[in-house]
């Protein structure tokens, strides 16, 4: 017994001498001090946030809002995927917009702009899966438009970032396939066959509506990140792409064997023009350009190794590469990219598109660490750049580049884990706002409670003023953001309520003397009113098979006076805010008495706002022809 | 002096000049609101509010707050409060007008006589106003539906001051539009009072 106890004494020991590591807080870097950190994060009840943060949800199909500092979780805006939680997808209007499917990956929402900086109307997002985009109205923070799948194009990965007063959002393959889509061609054909194709999504300037207005096929090259460019180079996107091999297969292997992948520089300005003017050939049912087809709008550009992010430096002047591969980032500039691209100072071309030579564009090549993925900039002058394979965040001074590369990085500080998109406020605007950045990490490795396998990811918030960077706090979320942005509160001025004297949809009623139920043949039209705490008829009798529609009218004005409208067993859930209307559409195919119930929880009567679904069975006598019924006393 | 010498006298025109001042406050006071009433309670930190006007009810939050207040009272079987049940709001307006042209012809013919008729009606008519909305008040409160899911005791909703009634502090109040009938009503009553002094001292 003795010794048994004196062995596990003395691998107690033994543990008490393993190497352990003490939180490093790298170069500049720091943890803020716990009392200092809380003061700048803390937000009062009834207090306010000083920022919006818009992150992407990833594959959950979804956006999420927070605020900052507190990093607290406000809202999911659904986009891409059904949420019954504000019955997104449920309705007939938001199932149509979905068509059919029910997820999408949304990867990198991108705020309107006017001048380069963001003027709060708009959040335009990507779906990475299915190739389309989506419109976020900033007046109720709902999604209004989902356009596409878009044509010929498959996985719209370099999406859905905006030109500086956008004109244009602009969408890119990540996944070259045969074109138009449905056309079959041998993945050994992956060469000849199988294109890139990039496109510019026009956005009408007063309504935000979004239509494909022209596209460019390209090489079968993996299109990755975006950038658009702002004052000198306001007329160009730039994209960044991995497999410039042109290989299949494993990837990492195979598109791992050029030391340099490719930017291309593509001019929208030329492009729109290019195909307003005829110019291509129709694919897919749209016009298609060939690079032939406009010369001088598109060139090709070497970067380091296998890059994500492309970042336009707030002027415009700079482009910065994250080679994921590369110890550093490099620096291009965008005048001497026009002086290379009109002296014709070419290393070659790929499928007509000329190559430009990398010394003549490159003026640095900062050390900022191992696995460069994104930068973003402040109001400082200073660069910020995720370092997914150090886990760190790295931030440096942009310029003077006069040869001393590596004096200009000022901080590190690690995150965790992983750091893919980090943001910082107006980040990737002509005059940033600064002060936080937020990484988001991809892994979070029991920085929170341990809730099992099923691992949340983490965001960071870092704070950047002054030479160093602070880590200040730490939140965890869903699946999964990838890029964010960040907008001052003052900026956005959204509804409380949806105003009643806004709504001319015929179907909407306004007081519960208006419901009514109407049958023509074998469809039931119901206008139905709920407004606290009762609905409006309280009882819709149908016969087996009749097309029901049902539109429902949240009466209410008052703010937070939300109402659901849930059909138990017809898997039907609508929540309509203050003064909305909503319609939903089933056929009533199984017979028996089903309750409908309000599920956004309302008033004192909550409980009690309830009625039901009579579905006469086939056979029987049949439902009345037509009747309403007024609301339930007290009224 | 004796009373019907006095009633008969003709008055100065600084006088004159108050008549035809109170006389133009009356109209105005159709401008702005004749009460306010506000509820606060934990879910309504900035309140529900309702303003009372000659002519119309107007709800805080650009109406919302009165058919949120008539939602919050249908749950005691009140029926919802609305202008169609203020005969007042459709005699008031007339009234003032009717007072302006009483006050031009008190201050044009300036006799004693017209500013006396026109003092007791002008008083007697705000009286009245003010009963009519006690009344409207008390008639509210008192005729709850019996079938409603909360049963309470009839009460009147506060005139003036403040009230607690179940989570709700109830806030009640002249506006501008009652001072300016009151102001008016005291300038007539301070010019026939001076006036009044003059005469009993010759």
């Amino acid at each position: 017994m003795t010794s048994r106890l004196s062995l596990i004494a003395g691998l107690a020991a033994l543990t008490a001498c393993a190497p352990s590591r003490t939180p490093q807080t790298g170069q500049g870097g720091q943890l803020a001090d716990a009392r200092v950190a809380a003061g700048r994060t803390y937000v009062a009840p009834g207090q306010l946030d000083e920022y919006y943060l818009f992150y992407s949800g990833g594959h959950s199909g979804n956006v999420f809002v927070a605020g900052l500092p507190s990093l607290r979780h406000i809202m999911t805006i659904p986009v891409f995927t059904p949420y019954p939680g504000t019955g997104y997808g449920f309705d007939v209007d938001s199932k149509q917009m979905l068509g059919g499917y029910t997820w999408g990956d949304v990867h990198h929402p991108a705020l309107s702009k006017t001048k380069g900086d963001y003027d709060g109307r708009w959040l335009f997002v990507n779906d990475n899966a299915n190739n389309r985009m989506a419109r976020i109205d900033l007046k109720d923070f709902k999604t209004k438009q989902i356009l596409g799948p878009i044509p010929n194009s498959s996985g719209n990965h370099g999406s859905a970032f905006v030109t500086e007063n956008s004109e244009y959002a602009v969408v890119a393959s990540r996944f070259s396939v045969p074109i138009p889509l449905g056309t079959y061609a041998p993945i050994t054909d992956y060469a000849t066959k199988y294109h890139g194709v990039v496109s510019g999504i026009k956005i009408d300037s007063a309504t935000g509506t979004m239509s494909l207005a022209w596209q460019i096929m390209t090489p079968p090259f993996d299109w990755d990140l975006a950038s658009t460019g702002r004052d000198v180079s306001h007329d160009w996107v730039v994209w960044t792409s991995y497999n410039t091999e042109e290989a299949t297969g494993r990837l990492e292997v195979t598109a791992s064997q050029k030391d340099r992948d490719y930017m291309v520089f593509v001019n929208w300005k030329q492009a729109a023009e290019a195909a307003a003017a005829g110019k291509g050939k129709i694919i897919g049912g749209v016009r298609v350009l060939d690079p032939n087809d406009i010369p001088g709008a598109m060139y090709l550009v070497p970067c380091a190794k296998s890059p994500h992010g492309a970042d336009f430096s707030p002027d415009g002047r700079y482009v910065v590469c994250n080679g994921k591969l590369a110890p550093y980032v490099t620096v291009f500039d965008f005048a001497k990219f026009q002086q290379a691209a009109a002296a014709h100072d070419t290393t070659g071309s790929e499928s007509g598109i000329p190559v430009l030579r990398f010394e003549s564009v490159r003026v640095a090549e900062v050390p900022v660490g191992l696995g460069p993925l994104h930068t973003q900039f402040d109001d400082q002058g200073y660069a910020y750049t995720s370092l997914y394979v150090e886990s760190a965040v790295a931030k440096w001074k942009v310029g003077p580049f006069d040869g001393h590369d590596s004096t200009l990085v000022v901080a590190k500080i690690p995150v965790h884990y992983a750091v893919g998109h980090l943001v910082v406020a107006g980040g990737d605007m002509r005059h940033p706002y600064g002060k936080y950045l937020v990484s988001m990490n991809k892994m979070s490795k029991g920085q929170h409670l341990n809730i099992g396998p099923s691992e949340p990811e983490s965001s960071e918030l870092i704070d950047i003023t002054g030479n160093g960077l602070t880590m200040l706090s730490e939140a965890f979320t869903e699946p999964e953001p990838h890029f964010a942005q960040i907008a001052p509160a003052t900026l956005l001025h959204p509804i409380e309520v949806y105003p009643k004297a806004d709504n001319h949809d015929p179907n909407a009623i306004w007081a519960a003397s208006d419901a009514k139920i109407m049958r023509r043949g074998n469809i039931v039209e119901v206008k139905l009113y709920a407004i606290r705490s009762y609905f409006s008829p309280s009882a819709i009798e149908v016969n087996q098979g009749d097309s029901v529609i049902i539109h429902i009218t949240n009466g209410e004005q008052e703010r937070d006076m939300i109402h659901g409208f849930g059909l138990a067993l017809y898997n039907i859930n609508v929540v309509m805010d203050p003064g909305e209307m909503k319609t939903v559409a089933f056929r009533a195919t199984k017979a028996g008495v089903y309750p409908f119930y309000c599920t956004n929880f309302c008033s004192a009567m909550h409980q009690e706002m309830q009625g039901y679904l009579l579905v006469k069975p086939r056979g029987g006598p049949a439902a009345a022809s037509a009747s309403t019924q007024a609301g339930p006393v007290g009224r | 002096m004796p009373l019907a010498k006095w009633l008969d006298r003709v008055l100065g025109p600084r006088a004159r000049l108050a008549v035809l001042g109170a006389g133009i406050l009356l109209p105005l006071a159709a401008l702005f609101p004749l009460w306010r009433i506000t509820m606060f309670a934990n879910q309504f930190p900035e309140g529900l509010r309702l303003a009372i006007y000659s002519y119309k009810l107007e709800g805080g939050s650009g109406g919302a707050d009165l058919e949120g207040i008539n939602i919050l009272n249908h749950y005691i079987g009140m029926q919802d409060i609305a202008a169609a049940d203020f005969v007042e709001m459709k005699f008031i307006p007339f009234a003032l007008g009717v007072f302006l042209l009483l006050s031009l012809r008190t201050a044009l013919f300036a006799r004693v006589r017209d500013l006396v008729d026109l003092t007791v009606l002008l008083v007697y008519f705000s009286l009245f106003s003010f009963g009519a909305f006690w009344y409207r008040m008390h008639s509210y409160g008192h005729h709850l539906n019996p079938e409603a899911p909360i049963k309470v005791a009839p009460f009147t909703p506060p005139l003036f001051g403040h009230q607690h009634l179940a989570n709700f502090d109830i806030y009640s109040f002249p506006g501008p539009g009652s001072f300016l009938l009151l102001g008016a009503t005291a300038c007539l009553v301070v010019v026939l009072a001076l006036d009044a002094r003059r005469a009993l001292r010759t």
